[in-house]
Order: C-alpha cells, then structure tokens, then sequence
C-alpha cells in the first residue's frame, strides 16, 4: 500500500511560492496500475515528482509524506525522505523524453551498468541485460547503438527495459507515449501490461488521454487545479463518473464510428495564484450553487472505493446544448 | 462543381547530410489529391510522424516550393508549376492556423495587433473599417474585439488563443484553411471547443479546412474527406466516414486497430515488434510492404495506383485491387 497523506508540494518562483499539489490525501493498493489524468498544470506530473522524492528546488514538499509499505535494513517505514536510495531498485520513472534522459554520448549498454550494485562483474550484468532484453524480444543490438541511432520508439522501449530491470516495487510513467504515434504506443502500452502483469508492480501512469487509461488503468485519480477531485477503481470511474468534471471529459471526446455532437467544457481552470476558496470546479460547473463557491467540497467516498470531491457527486447534469 | 483542392504529382524531396553520406528524403511522393464539390468541406489528413502530411500543408501555404506537380485551391494553381497567384490574393484565399498558439503569437506584441495588421495588409482595411473586419471575425469565433484589446498571449488559456488564431486566419475570408494539428497543444476539456468552431465556421462562413492531424477521433467526427498519408505516399483517400468505419489499406487497418479508444479493450494479441521499425524513405515499390502482413512480390517492384472503389474512394494496394478485380 502505498499512501500520499495530505501532500502539499508548492514551486517558489519569483512570484512568490505556488502550489502545484494541494492537500492530496489517498492511499493505492499494490499491484495496480494508476492512472493520473487532468489537464495541463493540474499537478499530475508535480505529484509523480512527489513521489518519486525528486524535491529539488524550485519544487518543495511543504506538508505531508508519502510511504512506500516497504522498510529499509533498519526496519524503518521508508518514505519520501528516505526514498532516493532506492531509485531504480525498488522505485523507477519512466520520463517522455527518452532523448533527454539517455546520456547521448554512451551506448545504451553502458546505461544500464551504470547504476548496477558496485560488487557485480561488468560482463555478468551485461549478460543479465542481455538476456532481460531477450526476454522482453526486443532486438539486442539495440544495445549496442547511441541512443540517437534509435527510433523514438525503440528508445523509449530502452526505457521501459531500464526502468523494470531491477523488478521494482513501484514505476512512475510520465507520459511515457505521448510524443510516439499511436502503432507505436500501443505497443509500448502493450509491453508495459505484460510485464506489469508478470511482476505485480505498482504504476502510477500520467497520461492526458483517456483513451490510454481506459486501455491499461485498473485504477483512476482525476486531478483539476492541484486538487484530486475523483478517485476510483476504472470501470465505475469511466461507466459511472462521480464529479461533474470527469463526466464532462469522458463526454467530451469524440469515438470513431459515433456521430454524436460533443460539447467542450467551457471556460478556463483557476490560475493557482489566486485566491482560491470553495470548489475550484465551479465557475465551470452547470451543478454550481453558492454553496460550491463557498465550501471546498472533501474527497469522500461515496460509493465503495470511489472517492469524490463534489457537494453534488453523482446527479445529473442538465444537457449541455451542442454549439450548432 | 468547384475543385476545393487539387494536387498533381505533387512532389518534394528533402535533401539530408554532406557530400558523402547524402540522403535524399521523397517526404511528398506524387502526391494526387482531388476533392470536388460545390459545398465547404473539411479535409483531413492523417498519418505518422515522417508521413509527408505537415510538408504538404507548408507547400500548399507557399512556405516552401515543391520540386515537381502543382498544388490547386478552388480552381486556381497556388504552388508548383504554373502558380501565377500573387500573393495578396494568396494569402486571401488560403490562411493557416498553427499547431501550438503561444508559439504563433510573441509574448511581446498584444494580439490585438496580429488582427489588426492580418486586416490592413492582406485585406487592404483602414481605421475603423480594419476594426470591423476584426469584430466581425472575432464574432465568429464566440469573442470581441473588447476581449482582446491590449492584451499579450500569456493572458489567454490555449483554447482561447487558437480562437483567436483561427479569427486572425478568417479576417481575409479565405476559402480554405489550411490548420496543422490545432488542438495536439489544447487540453481535452477544451480540444471540443475548438473543433466544434471548425464545423460552425463551415457551415456559417462557408469555409473549407484542410485539418491535419494524427488524432483519428476528431478526424472522424468533423471531416467529410480523408487522406491516409505513410511515408510521403497516400494509402487511402475518400469519405472519412466510410474509410474510418471499413477501413481497406492494411495500413489504416493498423492504424485504426492502435488508437486507444474508450469503446473497447485492445486484446492480447501483440503487433510484432518489426512492424514497426521499417525506415526507409526511398523505396521502391509499396511503401508499406515492410510491415505489410499481406506483401507480395508485386508490392516490392511495381509502386501501387490508385483503385478506385465502388464507394468512391481510392485504395493505393495490389492486393485490394486484385481482390476487386475478382469480385
């Protein structure tokens, strides 16, 4: 289990500090695959960052802590303090950029020495690797090649190979397929489940489309302005969404072979600087009463594991006329 | 009927590396093209990255010159041989929308000045009469001129700043639009804001797009035509409808069968990992043959025509062509 208690992580900038992640309190069974979804700068990636204890400055955790269920040699709970010795062993991450994250100047086959156990012989693990590699049939020459010298495909596949290596607990996605073409990202996605399925990890996955998370999440957190506003297991999220902004979002997005009228979500999500009191969906909610504007509504459950943040969870939403 | 867009053996080659290691890259390969009506339609052109689709967009926006064919838009050759279109009259009749709007804007110019310019340069207003013209079309898009006076690009949302983009893009009232990914930089709450303006304006202002895109979804829901493109070549091309729904080339098979939809679950079966990794540009023969599971030696010597097939469309494969000659 991993739990994210009220997690408060905010940016300084020369505007003064502002919170990417506000007051995120949850907890994730293991053995399942997350999916984070949310617009830009809703502080889907900020709160992977989180978690995977990357706090360098500008980024700062200003309340709460997040634990992994797993304890170090000492029996003590490892937690986001803590967490940074076990980069690649037991958590990894998986960024979008495979071009910014391989070191451009050495083979790949180096990278993944790189961080190996000090005491193993070079060409023991390089062995390892290679058989890893073969398992997951990806061509082995690959790992001879500069990292340009690959497709972004196969580099981001070089990624994946890295990040599940050492078999860790937990890997964190970052958009891993949104710069890839969709032949491409399937079968990266693809890749992903079977070897999430053979190892039981824990995924937490960042993706602005839906449609990837309907594919792979066995569990969803919608994220709007810092906040969680939805958590759920996927099918009741997606079949039956609780806050009036997933609904909303599902609605919105066009199906192939659906000749349905979609309506956006009008309007804009808060700035973050701002004030921000009472729900912060409002302005752009069609349910909105004054109440809305006045209490920030908690993340409850409201059903069995399906958490969300709406004074009005669940009603139904007057149809939204299609602009034609 | 008119002829919104028409292009003949449209051709460019980009030029790649020194003296020693130069690599020719045929990114539009005989490209034709030909969409007739008398009504506005929306075009979409969809494939992967390398397929040739934003290099067509920049030949028909005059951006670049093609090496070979000639690019037309309602009846009038406005690239390659034979273009005598000057270029005010150009730049009325075909407008560009770009993919990412705080890159089409410069965070030191307020927007307001972008409309006002669009309006006296390519539409010859003045004054008032300019601002008008700006009213007009930021009305079209759902805003006002008072919304945007004096105010920079970092003052708008993306949604908001592609409306006013494809506002700058209306003033002259071109024909077409020629829009390369509008909503790939948009968030999805607001992507259907945008696309839904896309349909009003055709029916309103009666303007045709060319909508260049790799998101299927939204290629299905606005466009009335569609032209699959795979490495500088079309694959498909005809009723969006109709290709997206029976989809003939193996190539927009695969491509359809990857998307990620909310309907349905992918099954097990994995794409093999080759079908994948094919890069080479200048082949011969079927572009695709590499990933293609059904490729013959034909498809190896002999380039594929158009079929043309009893919907209407045309199919760029041996095999479906044979299979139609069978039936």
């Amino acid at each position: 289990m991993i739990k994210l208690n009220e997690l408060v992580a905010a940016y300084t900038t020369v505007r003064g500090s502002v919170k990417a992640v506000d007051g995120v309190d949850l907890s994730i069974p293991e053995g399942n695959i997350v999916g984070i979804a949310g617009e830009s700068g809703c502080g889907k990636s900020t709160l992977l960052k989180v978690v995977y204890g990357d706090l360098t400055y500008p980024l700062a955790l200003e309340q709460g802590e997040v634990s992994y269920g797993f304890a170090d040699n000492d029996g003590q709970e490892v937690t986001s303090a803590t967490i940074q010795e076990y980069w690649f062993k037991r958590i990894s991450y998986i960024p979008q950029s495979s071009m910014s994250s391989l070191n451009p100047v050495i083979r790949v086959r180096k990278q993944f020495i790189d961080f190996l156990e000090p005491k193993a012989s070079k060409d023991e693990t390089l062995d390892r690797v290679r058989q890893y590699i073969q398992q997951l049939e990806l061509p082995v020459e690959a790992l001879d090649a500069y990292p340009h010298q690959l497709s972004g495909g196969m580099r981001q596949r070089m990624m994946v190979a890295l990040a599940t290596f050492f078999q860790p607990d937990i890997i964190l996605a970052d958009e891993p397929t949104t710069a890839l073409d969709v032949v491409v990202q399937k079968g990266i996605l693809l890749l992903l489940l079977k070897l999430q399925r053979q190892m039981g990890n824990t995924i937490l996955f960042v993706s602005h489309d839906m449609g990837v998370h309907f594919q792979i999440s066995h569990r969803m957190i919608i994220m709007y302005a810092a906040k969680v506003v939805e958590y759920g297991e996927s099918p009741d999220v997606f079949s039956a969404p609780l806050h009036p902004y997933t609904r909303m979002l599902i609605e919105s997005l066009p199906d192939i072979g659906d000749d349905h009228l979609r309506a956006g979500v009008s309007g804009r999500p808060p700035s973050l600087w701002d004030d921000l009191s009472g729900c912060r969906f409002a302005a752009r909610c069609p349910l909105a009463t004054e109440l809305c504007r006045q209490e920030e509504p908690p993340l409850t459950e409201h059903r069995p594991n399906h958490f969300a943040a709406c004074h009005f969870a669940g009603e139904d939403i007057p149809d939204v006329e299609p602009p034609l | 009927m008119k002829t919104i867009l028409k292009t003949k053996d449209l051709h460019k080659v980009y030029r790649l590396g020194g003296f020693i290691n130069r690599v020719r890259i045929n990114a539009l390969d005989k490209v034709n093209l030909h969409v007739q009506s008398d009504e506005p339609v929306i075009i979409s052109l969809v494939g992967e990255s390398g397929s040739g689709k934003t290099t067509l967009a920049i030949v028909m926006l005059r951006l670049i010159a093609p090496n070979d064919g000639q690019a037309m838009v309602y009846d009038q050759v406005v690239a390659g041989k034979g273009a005598k279109t000057d270029k005010k009259t150009f730049m009325s009749m075909v407008q560009p929308i770009f993919q990412n709007p705080f890159e089409a804007f410069s965070n030191y110019r307020t927007v307001d000045a972008y409309l006002l310019r669009t309006a006296m340069k390519v539409s010859g207003a003045k004054g008032a009469e300019a601002e008008d013209l700006v009213e007009d079309a930021l009305v079209a898009v759902g805003m006002h001129y008072a919304d945007v006076k004096g105010k920079y690009p970092n003052q708008f949302s993306g949604g908001e700043l592609q409306r006013i983009s494809v506002a700058r893009a209306l003033i002259p009232k071109p024909s077409i639009i020629i829009a390369d990914e509008p909503v790939s930089m948009i968030d999805a709450s607001l992507r259907m804001n945008v696309i839904n303006l896309f349909l009003k304006l055709k029916e309103e202002t009666r303007t045709s797009f060319l909508y260049i895109t790799h998101d299927l979804a939204t290629a299905y829901y606005i466009s009335d035509y569609i032209a699959v493109m795979y490495r500088g070549t079309i694959v498909e091309f005809g009723n969006a409808r109709a290709i997206l729904s029976d989809p003939q080339h193996p190539y927009t098979q695969l491509l359809l069968g990857s998307v990620a939809t909310m309907g349905k679950k992918w099954e097990e079966a994995d794409i093999a990992m080759q079908d994948m990794e094919a890069v080479d540009f200048v082949a011969e023969g079927c572009r695709f043959r590499h990933r293609c599971p059904l490729a013959e030696q034909i498809c190896a010597d002999v380039r594929p025509g158009a079929t043309a097939m009893p919907d209407g469309r045309e199919v760029y494969c041996h095999i479906v062509e044979r299979e139609l000659e069978q039936a």
